[in-house]
């Protein structure tokens, strides 16, 4: 433990910005619910580089994009800019909340790059240019990233429809009472569908793979007497080693990584897309399909950032009941991903099929408790849609009690000290926790780079701030404190189940406002909780309908790729694999 | 000493090996411990949550013993008792449902005034997220969660889009299905029933009034009146009355929708009371 843990103090909720600041400040936003402020364009990069380096605010959590044509609420009535650009800061060194940014943008203007003070903006500020197509200057490599070149228009803009679209919001009209089904395939043929950006031929285009940057890396230079030539290879997509649909492009001497550029959209179906057609309570089944891994803390963030926009109470023991959830989850994703940590290594199945046993038995209470095993669509706004089946809370209690510790134990003699592990791990994958934080990196990362922080503790959630427990730090930010942090992490989370399990009172599960029929007043907020694989954020902005005006995922799979590139160059090919095992990610996450 | 690790690590995997084999070797293995033995090397397997070693479950002649909240496709309740299907078409599992695959058409008389009752229904299992929404919302407790997950079939249209006949399933199969959730709702039920008894005495008066009337009347006269809820419920019952007479009397009058339909239910009760069987020889274990 090099270091304390970083717990909350007082946020500051008014900004600051002295003097020579002031007048950057053009105003504020949603005062009633999560209040922002609204900064001039020109001015961005002063503000965020006095936050950044005077206040403190080093980790650029969220970096998104707002469409308000023909938005309905009544707060913007006198805005004529179509896009806002919003920034979430934190101080990871102080803990508490967020300060949040606006940006206004009129169609086709530009807005300066945040990447030359948050490295982090990287990947968000590419995806914020695919779907809303707002061009950032200054960005290093502004290219579209989940969806391909060929694609027309940007997405997620209001007016561009999909295929098969029939309304801007569900319930469908055409569902009830004349519900005669239609199958879709046969009224849109794709054929007819498909157009393509003006000036662009499909048959004469190929990827470009010049933009694979070498300048990053220092040229390789250990055998100076051998006259090698850098080549571009590509490691996936089709590959078990990649977690799924998942491509790393990289530039390689020998077998020296010189520069490599994860690809990704693969499995991309517009997630944020469809959360505005849904109403509220509709997404809590499709945030399910974010983490496939870990169903339950996605519905808990979800349901977090509604409860707080739309103030909705939790009953108490609903709020045991998903801290129980949420951390038997995390046993789950760590011993998943430790199993195949050590796959990538090439211990192939025998720690993972060990690492996942007991993931079997929580995945069979899960499924006792909601009615499936990885879709568990447990919580609602205000709780949790049901109470435990009978025989529930003995079982969970022998797990956490008995078979866990001990199953962890066994992991931790069966790898922990085993000399190839070291040697393979050691060293491997190494970026200073600095570095991580300004790549916004969050979760088991940074913690195995030695900063204590974590969300449970830097700004509770739930209740959270009850439990008797540590945050882990190992010093060295390599593949084998990654590996170990992992299994500490899964044994703090045995603890806190330990004392919930034990203190769980009797009651309510279900508070009563937050049904199929929820308005959320107009307003937005963001809230973040701290999922198995890093910060997990929803930013939320309603107009006070039954739909989200935007809904946006701060996925820490995809995020934590900033940190990708940076941590592979002048590793070895089959260091990169496991690098990328490591950083733990789930494609159902990144790509969205 | 370098290599320890290694060794110890070969200790975990040793132990892991001891121990399934020697699971293996015991008359009843772990695996099988409380779990039922349908024959033909059938099994339904409840894992223990205690069990030791790496054991496969030989699917598809062992299943896993589902537990009652399973959620899969729904199903549609039909009240065997009442002879009459529970959905009311309201519409509400269609507004609900987030892929919006839920579609109804809602029935209605010659005058075209609606009716309460669904006259086509239809769900896409293969848009279905099996998110369980419908069934929470339903007020009628007319949607439930089914359990068969072996729904695989060539194409998906249109044998995934699953109609209201394939859809039904008779009252006992979901008892069957779900008896703890269906032993609460029915006391839910009973409970509600017991405070409106007097005034659905007071209505059955009135109606009982209204048919003896009615009876008077030529055979062929009440063609198709408007009717109201209560005349269809008793126009259902007679239905189901004149049906069993047929039955008895050995004739096959029936068309053939309502004898595969019939079929169906029978079918789908015999599951149901195997089901029922299953779980009480589990719980008597
Ligand atoms: S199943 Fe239930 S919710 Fe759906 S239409 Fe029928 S009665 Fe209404
Ligand atoms: S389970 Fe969910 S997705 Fe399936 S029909 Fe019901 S509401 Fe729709």
């Amino acid at each position: 433990m090099s270091q304390a843990t970083v717990v909350a103090e007082a946020p500051a909720d008014e900004l600051d910005l002295g003097p020579e600041l002031a007048d950057a400040v053009e105003g504020a936003w949603a005062e009633d619910t999560e209040k922002t402020y609204v900064i001039a364009p020109d001015r961005i990069l002063d503000v965020l580089r006095h936050l950044r380096d005077v206040q403190g605010y080093d980790f650029l959590s969220n970096l998104t994009c707002v469409d308000y044509k023909g938005y309905g609420g009544k707060l913007r009535a006198d805005v004529d800019a179509r896009l806002e650009i919003v920034y979430n800061l934190y101080n990871t060194r102080r803990g508490g909340g967020s300060i949040g940014l606006h940006v206004r943008v009129p169609e086709d203007e530009t807005v300066p790059s945040a990447t030359s003070l948050y490295a982090g903006a990287n990947l968000q500020e590419r995806e914020v240019y695919d779907l809303f197509g707002v061009k950032f200057e200054g960005h290093p490599n502004l290219r579209r990233i989940l969806l391909w070149d060929g694609f027309n228009g940007h997405p997620m803009r209001k007016d561009w429809q999909e295929a098969y679209f029939e309304e801007d919001v569900k319930p469908f009209r055409s569902r009830h009472p004349k519900g005669e089904y239609a199958f879709h395939e046969d009224k849109i043929p794709w054929a007819k569908n498909t157009t393509y950006p003006a000036g662009w031929d499909p048959d004469s285009w190929q990827e470009p793979v010049a933009y694979v940057p070498v300048s990053q890396a220092p040229h390789h230079e250990n055998e100076p007497h051998l006259d090698t030539e850098s080549i571009v290879v590509n490691l996936g997509p089709h590959h078990p080693s990649t977690h799924g649909v998942f491509r790393m492009l990289t530039r390689v001497e020998g077998e020296t990584i010189l520069a490599l550029e994860p690809e990704m959209g693969y499995l991309h179906r517009n997630h944020e897309k469809i959360g505005e057609r849904n109403t509220w309570l509709m997404n809590m089944p499709f945030t399910d399909r974010l983490d496939y891994l870990n169903s339950m803390s996605n519905n808990w963030s979800y349901a977090l950032a509604v409860e707080k926009l739309a103030g909705i109470e939790v009953p108490e023991r609903a709020e045991y009941l998903r801290v129980i959830m949420a951390e038997f989850t995390r046993i789950v994703n760590h011993t998943w991903s430790i199993g195949f940590i050590l796959n990538d290594l090439g211990a192939l199945q025998t720690p993972a099929l060990y690492a996942i046993e007991e993931r079997e038995m929580i995945l069979d209470l899960f499924e006792a408790v909601s009615g499936a095993r990885m879709m568990c669509n447990y919580m609602r706004f205000g709780g949790v849609v049901r109470d435990l089946p009978e025989g529930w809370h003995e079982q969970a209690a022998y797990l956490a009690n008995e078979r866990l510790p001990r199953a962890l134990d066994e992991l931790d003699t069966l790898l922990t000290e085993n000399e190839i592990l070291k040697a393979r791990g050691r060293g491997v994958g190494y970026l200073p926790v600095e570095d991580l934080i300004a790549l916004s990196v969050s979760g088991p990362m940074i913690r195995a780079g030695g900063l204590a922080y974590d969300i449970r503790k830097a700004e509770p959630y739930g209740i959270y701030d009850r439990f008797d427990f540590d945050v882990p730090t190992l010093p060295n930010s390599d593949i084998y404190d990654r590996y170990y942090i992992r299994l500490l992490e899964a044994m703090e989370s045995v603890r806190i189940l330990q004392q919930a399990l034990r203190d769980i009172p009797e009651g309510e599960t279900l508070g009563g406002r937050g049904g199929y029929t929820l308005r959320a007043p107009e307003g937005e907020v963001y809230s973040r909780i701290e999922a198995p694989k890093g910060e997990l954020g929803f930013y939320l902005a309603s107009d006070g309908k039954v739909a989200p005006w935007r809904y946006h995922v701060r996925s820490p799979s995809y995020i934590n790729l900033n940190a990708l590139g940076p941590m592979s160059i002048g590793y070895k090919v089959a260091d990169a694999i496991v690098i990328l095992g490591a950083i733990d990610i789930v494609l159902g996450e990144v790509d969205r | 000493m370098f290599g320890t690790g290694l060794l110890k690590g070969l200790g975990v995997t040793l132990k892991h090996a001891l121990d399934t084999f020697d699971d293996d070797r015991e008359s009843v293995p772990d695996r099988y411990r409380g779990s039922l033995d349908l024959g033909n090397n059938r099994r339904v397997i409840k894992q223990p949550i205690d069990q030791e070693g790496l054991l496969t479950i030989q699917y598809p002649e062992e299943k896993r013993l589902l537990p009652e909240r399973f959620r899969y496709i729904p199903m549609l309740i039909w009240d065997s008792e009442k002879d009459e299907d529970r959905c009311t078409a309201c519409g509400i599992c269609a507004k609900v449902c987030p892929p919006q695959c839920i579609w109804i058409v809602r029935d209605s008389d010659e005058d075209g005034k609606p009716l309460t009752r669904a006259s086509e229904f239809y769900i896409d299992a293969a848009v279905c997220m099996s998110c369980s929404f419908c069934v929470e919302f339903c007020p009628f407790d007319a949607i439930k969660m089914n359990h068969d997950y072996e729904l695989a079939v060539y194409d998906r249209y249109p044998q995934l889009v699953y109609d209201m006949a394939e859809l039904t399933v008779p009252l006992e199969y979901y008892a069957a299905l779900w008896p703890t959730q269906f032993e609460e709702e029915e006391t839910r039920r009973r409970e509600e029933e017991e405070k409106k008894r007097r005034q659905e005495e007071e209505k059955a008066a009135r109606l009982a009034a209204k048919q003896a009337e009615a009876a008077e009347k030529p055979a062929d006269a009440p063609a198709a009146p408007k009717r109201s809820a209560a005349e269809l419920q008793q126009l259902a019952r007679e239905r189901a009355a004149q049906r069993q007479a047929q039955a008895a009397d050995g004739g096959s009058s029936e068309d053939d929708a309502a004898a595969a339909k019939k079929t169906r239910m029978e079918e789908l009760k015999r599951k149901a009371q195997e089901r029922a069987r299953q779980r009480k020889l589990e719980s008597g274990e």
